[in-house]
């Protein structure tokens, strides 16, 4: 679905001495299938701007269109039910929200809220238990029995088993640890890739928004401060550095690089190994000569 | 949740805001008893006119102290319409087959309204201008006689000041629950009543799941950093009276001189 927004703007506490304006007239255009990443710092609006994707809050100003519903501050559509279950949502620290007495029971909550029939739910949970990896083995238990990693997996898989066609990521990962992240990461990506999703990510970090994202949208207090493909905005170190943001650390190490040898290699998004490879090949063919 | 402002405080520099917790606290106590006190027209004056001159001495904007007032103001306009129609004392004023209004239905009706709205403004006047810690701190100072009788004063104080403290980080907590709950199609809003009632639980579970969670990082916070109740423990802020709380001790000496004037010679 395609995600537009145009000219938003939201306003906290609207007509109080509290009025505080998290969002400034902010447009953009996200093509369906897009990989998007969202980069801020604390109180940049990223997560004011995600809550109006599935109709939480609705805009001050301005309209969001998702797919062909429109969001204005005067119109909200009727059916906020389907909508809600086309975008999906997966909230910082979403273990939060777990409250029923069985795992089971928490991640067929979504999707019996939509109405999806029973044995469509059981299937569902079944598919979405690997994605996540959770063993069925742990489906009757509690899950405040589990650990704090786990009880995300719950969470997440709660969300991915209604099946959204966009899917909404605000810092999945933040307080995991290493080789959970790249895990769960990994599997946005690949469940982003085979069903062709929309997914928007919020994050800190450069490294996975180089990694998964196909566009950046960098907001810096309430406004777009940069816009455009990774290997664009990565590049502008020092308007990065403006907004205290760092580069991820390829594109440190390419620069320093670039300033001891005085060559010139350019980003397209390489890995560490095929970058390994290409100065590999400078070195040789600087020899040669 | 936000149009209801009893609680809230808004930052100032005001004269009221800078009038010690103590003075604002002991005025506002007996200024709630002597509103009972007052039974004529003067004596009604007199109590308006100090209510509202400390409102606008407080320079709390008047549109969003009205609005926030806005729950009461049902209330008072019902027990207005109450008196007007119980109260059978006094001249016939209106008389339309059942509905019968009598001169002092009318007078008592304003009175207690009055009332009503002197009480209101005056307490949420005391939030309105004052930090939660300053009321705490305040009512540690004005309890700490009760200690002789081993009264726990300070940790009266203390569990004040934490629920004081905690209740914007539960809205806060309440409004993400709730917003994720929403997006797995929970309804707050529309449906029948039953299905409402079972829309709290999604939302209730959680959020004491995350209460007594912080409770207990709190508790270890707190004894991490060697707490031990209030024995032998100094104070960051003290509260000190200055010449300006003496003087307004003392218009307010006059105000409630002058109120039992009018209630026997006005």
């Amino acid at each position: 679905m395609d995600i537009t927004f145009k000219d938003v703007s939201y306003i906290y506490q609207k007509n109080t001495p509290f009025a505080h304006k998290a969002l400034d007239r902010i447009s953009f255009h996200i093509p369906s299938g897009s990989f998007v990443a969202i980069i801020g710092h604390t109180g940049s609006g990223k997560s004011t701007l995600i809550q109006h994707l599935n109709g939480l809050i609705t805009p001050s100003e301005g309209e969001v269109l998702i797919g062909d519903v429109r969001i204005t501050n005067r119109e909200k559509p009727k059916d906020m039910k389907t909508l809600r279950s086309q975008v999906g949502v997966v909230f910082q620290y979403p273990e939060h929200q777990l409250f029923e007495e069985t795992i089971e029971k928490d991640i067929a909550f979504g999707p019996q809220n939509f109405g999806i029939s029973e044995e469509e739910t059981n299937e569902r949970i079944k598919e979405v238990l690997p994605m996540v990896g959770l063993s069925e083995a742990l489906l009757g238990r509690s899950p405040f029995d589990l650990s704090g990693g786990q009880m995300r997996r719950v969470a997440i898989a709660g969300v991915l088993a209604v099946k959204p066609r966009v899917l909404v990521l605000d810092e999945p990962t933040a307080g995991l640890d290493p080789r959970g992240q790249q895990e769960i990461m990994d599997m946005f990506y690949q469940l982003h890739q085979k069903e062709q999703l929309t997914t928007v990510l919020v994050t800190h970090s450069m490294e996975d928004a180089m990694k998964y994202a196909d566009h950046i949208l960098i907001l810096n207090k309430g406004k777009i401060y940069m816009e455009g493909r990774p290997e664009d905005v990565f590049t502008e170190v020092e308007a990065l550095n403006k907004v205290q943001l760092d580069t991820p650390e390829i594109i440190q190490f390419m620069n320093k690089f670039s300033k001891r040898f005085n060559m010139k290699i350019p980003f397209q998004r390489q890995t560490p190994k095929q970058l390994a490879k290409q100065m590999y090949h400078l070195f040789k063919g600087d020899e040669r000569t | 949740m936000n149009n209801l402002i009893i609680g809230q405080y808004v930052p100032g520099r005001s004269v009221v805001h800078r009038l010690d917790p103590r003075t604002k606290i002991t005025i506002i106590f007996f200024f709630v008893i002597i509103v009972f006190f007052a039974n004529s027209f003067w004596s009604y004056f007199v109590l308006t006119l100090f209510g509202l001159t400390s409102m606008f001495a407080s320079k709390v904007p008047m549109r969003f102290m009205m609005k926030g007032l806005m729950p009461v103001w049902f209330l008072i306009v019902f027990t207005f319409i109450l008196h007007l129609f119980i109260n059978k004392e006094g001249t016939l004023l209106i008389d339309w087959s059942f509905i019968k209004i009598y001169s002092s239905g009318v007078i008592q009706g304003i009175a207690i309204s009055m009332r009503f709205f002197l009480l209101i403004l005056m307490t949420s006047l005391l939030t309105l201008t004052t930090t939660p810690i300053e009321i705490t701190d305040a009512v540690e100072e004005m309890l700490h006689p009760l200690k002789r009788i081993k009264f726990p004063v300070h940790e009266l104080a203390l569990m004040m000041s934490i629920s004081l403290r905690f209740i914007p980080t539960l809205v806060q907590e309440t409004d993400k629950i709730s917003k994720a709950q929403a997006s797995r199609g929970v309804d707050f809003r529309t449906g029948p009543v039953k299905d409402r009632i079972k829309a709290v639980v999604p939302l209730l579970v959680p959020l004491f799941v995350s209460a007594f969670k912080r409770a207990e990082e709190l508790a270890m916070a707190m004894e991490a950093r060697g707490y031990q109740g209030g024995e032998g423990r100094t104070k960051l802020r003290e509260l000190k009276l200055s010449k300006l709380d003496i003087w307004i001790y003392c218009l307010f000496i006059c105000v409630i001189i002058a109120l039992f004037l009018t209630r026997h010679y006005g």
